[in-house]
């Protein structure tokens, strides 16, 4: 079933299961949930073809609870869910945060809070990015904003789960999973050529027993985990942060936007350049390690950004922390599961470079500058 | 001299942190002894609950992956699936199995996963204190139940194995109890076929042991294994609740 190296068009649930079978990932533990209803559906059977295994759970709780058993075991495992399954399976990446395992979790987020809808929305970014559960943790969160890059970040979502024994989870939302787009796969992974990970539990053969446990009564020794983690999320910080820029070299105001409303954005910034505005893009591909110092140096030179999302304002408050008050940051949201227009976006794009005057201003004037006086 | 009694080769020589008269520390030893007899410790992987066995690896000398609180079998399902030819066995208390962790129980019965699942029922919540638990007896005193369990308020004692036997995943479901050494025979008995129906992969086997909390239950340790005979065993009714493995006795499992 696996055509490497030509072109497939695929749904992204869809893209999101292959990439995972290729990626080494033999078990797949999910729950029905709209709208990733196809992720376990391909899965079921998929997994078959390659001697995997697939469970649907009674629940999120089991399936999260299953993940964290299978990983103990050593294998690559995924689960995958939305917005209210997410939140049930929270317990269970505390855990595998706690515990240092590995596990790739898929979350197409829909319209909320409660039960909200099945529309696109990136109302989960908080959630996603402050850990999401209790405890001092952080998990590793890849934001595709296409099939393509939703097949890659899989994939590397896999090794950096292994690398730093910790949960990765792929952020989209209901329009990265069920849109379809050209993909080209990479070759299959055999699990087995994998490097063996010497703290599993498969049975005391040879060696003492091993326990693979969370619960530190000793305060003490569960500071040393806590700081143990906090170097390992430092390491991650320093190594994994990812973007791209898009029309920043002469850009007077940058766009900041991730996944879905950084095309949408895209599409919005084509529009006003045509009006000839100085308009960019910077598009975090990771949420979490966020791209702190790409943005405030990019603050030194755009003094306006302006930030997109589809929720009521979330990742605007990463943006402020990473500019520190040296630029304006404004803030464009259309929550609940609406997804705005290029149109529409390019509308607000030119409302804000027309206000801060930056068709006569250059680039180089101080936040709150611009010829505001 | 002839050396009657040892300490089992799958059991660690800590000093228990249990309470006096406590059940966990004799199911923890039957479980070493079960484990060593059918010589699957370098195979087997145990899965200890939130409850007062949390901290079973301390004592148990296999592998050991600690679950949240009532998930032991969708973890032990997790493992089992990857780790096919190995033994995975759940060391649970009513409260993770029976209350938090019913839907993980019944789901996992089933499926009729490959799993063993050992399941102490003292009628309490013994580690965070003697609150009420699903298993809790009317008119029984916890400290959530400070008049006694009153079954239009607080419901009734929940037979959770009882329940398990109608799921067709289940193959063998016993309740036994550690409260005289006749009924310590059984229990090493019954937890042995239950390790025994994994290993030939039957399906899902549970054993619910009644067993003594004398700190809880505000009673001396003679005075409770007396009460499971005399109370707690009326609830609770010993004996096989299903068998489908097709076993005739073998002759030794008494010993």
């Amino acid at each position: 079933m696996s055509d490497t190296g030509a072109k497939r068009l695929m749904r992204g649930s869809h893209v999101l299961g292959e990439a995972a079978v290729l990626a080494g990932c033999r078990y797949y533990f999910g729950y029905p949930i709209t709208p990733q209803n196809e992720v376990p559906e391909y899965m079921s059977g998929r997994l078959p073809e390659v001697g995997g295994t697939f469970v649907q759970a009674e629940s999120e709780l089991a399936s999260i609870n299953m993940v964290i058993g299978a990983s103990m075991a050593g294998a690559r495992v995924m689960t995958s869910s939305s917005s209210p399954g997410i939140s049930l399976k929270q317990e269970g990446i505390s855990y595998l945060a706690g515990l240092e395992l590995p596990a790739v979790i898929g979350n197409m987020i829909r319209g909320g809070p409660g039960l909200g809808n099945i529309a696109p929305a990136q109302s989960d970014y908080f959630q996603a990015t402050r850990g999401g559960g209790h405890g001092d943790y952080r998990c590793i969160v890849l934001a595709p904003a296409s099939c393509q890059e939703l097949c890659d970040m899989t994939v590397k979502a896999f090794d950096l789960a292994d690398k730093y024994r910790n949960p990765v989870m792929i952020l989209g939302d209901g329009m990265i999973g069920q849109m379809m787009e050209p993909v080209v796969f990479p070759q299959p992974l055999d699990p087995a050529s994998l490097p063996p990970k010497d703290w599993t539990i498969t049975g005391a053969k040879g060696r003492p027993a091993r326990a693979i446990i969370s619960l530190l009564l000793d305060p003490k020794v569960m500071e040393n985990l806590n700081f143990k983690l906090v170097r390992k999320y430092d390491a991650i910080s320093q190594h994994e942060v990812d973007w791209e820029t898009y029309l920043t070299e002469d850009a007077r105001l940058v766009v900041v936007a991730f996944g879905t409303a950084a095309r949408i954005a895209k599409g919005a910034i084509k529009r006003v350049r045509d009006m000839g505005l100085k308009v960019g893009l910077l598009r975090p591909k990771t949420l979490w390690p966020f791209p702190m110092r790409p943005l405030e140096q990019m603050s030194r030179v755009v003094r306006h950004l302006l930030c997109f999302e589809m929720s009521a304002g979330q990742m605007v408050e990463d943006v402020r922390l990473a500019v520190n008050g040296q630029a304006d940051v404004h803030f464009y949201g259309r929550p609940g599961g609406v997804v705005p227009t290029p149109e529409e976006v390019a509308h607000q794009i030119s409302h804000y470079y027309y206000q801060a005057h930056l068709d006569q201003a250059g680039p180089d004037k101080g936040p709150g500058g611009g010829g505001r006086s | 001299m002839k050396q009657v009694s040892t300490r089992p080769k799958s059991l660690k020589p800590n000093i228990f942190h249990y309470c006096p008269g406590c059940g966990h520390s004799i199911i923890h030893r039957l479980v070493a002894e079960v484990i060593d007899e059918l010589d699957i410790r370098e195979r087997t992987i145990g899965v200890p609950p939130a409850g007062c066995a949390v901290l079973a690896y301390n004592y148990l000398d296999v592998d050991m992956g600690e679950a949240p609180h009532g998930r032991a079998l969708a973890v032990a399902t997790g493992l089992k699936r990857v780790l096919k030819d190995h033994v995975v066995f759940t060391y649970q208390g009513d409260g993770d199995i029976a209350a938090i962790g019913t839907a993980e129980t019944i789901h996992a019965a089933n499926r009729g996963e490959k799993l063993t699942a050992i399941f102490v029922n003292n009628g309490v919540y013994g580690m965070t204190g003697g609150q009420m638990a699903p298993t809790t007896l009317e008119g029984m005193g916890s400290t959530t139940t400070p008049g006694g369990r009153v079954a239009a308020r607080d419901g009734s004692p929940l037979d959770l194995t009882q329940m398990l036997a109608v799921a067709k995943g289940s193959v063998y479901l016993e309740r036994v109890a550690v409260n005289s050494p006749k009924n310590i025979k059984k229990t090493k008995k019954a937890i042995k076929k239950a390790f025994q129906v994994q290993l030939d992969g039957l399906g899902f086997a549970l054993v619910e042991v009644l067993s003594p909390c004398p700190t809880n239950w505000r009673m001396s340790a003679p005075a409770s294994w007396e009460w499971i005979d005399t109370t707690m065993s009326k609830i609770f009714p010993l004996g096989v609740i299903k068998d489908e493995t097709g076993y005739a006795d073998r002759p030794g499992d008494e010993s």
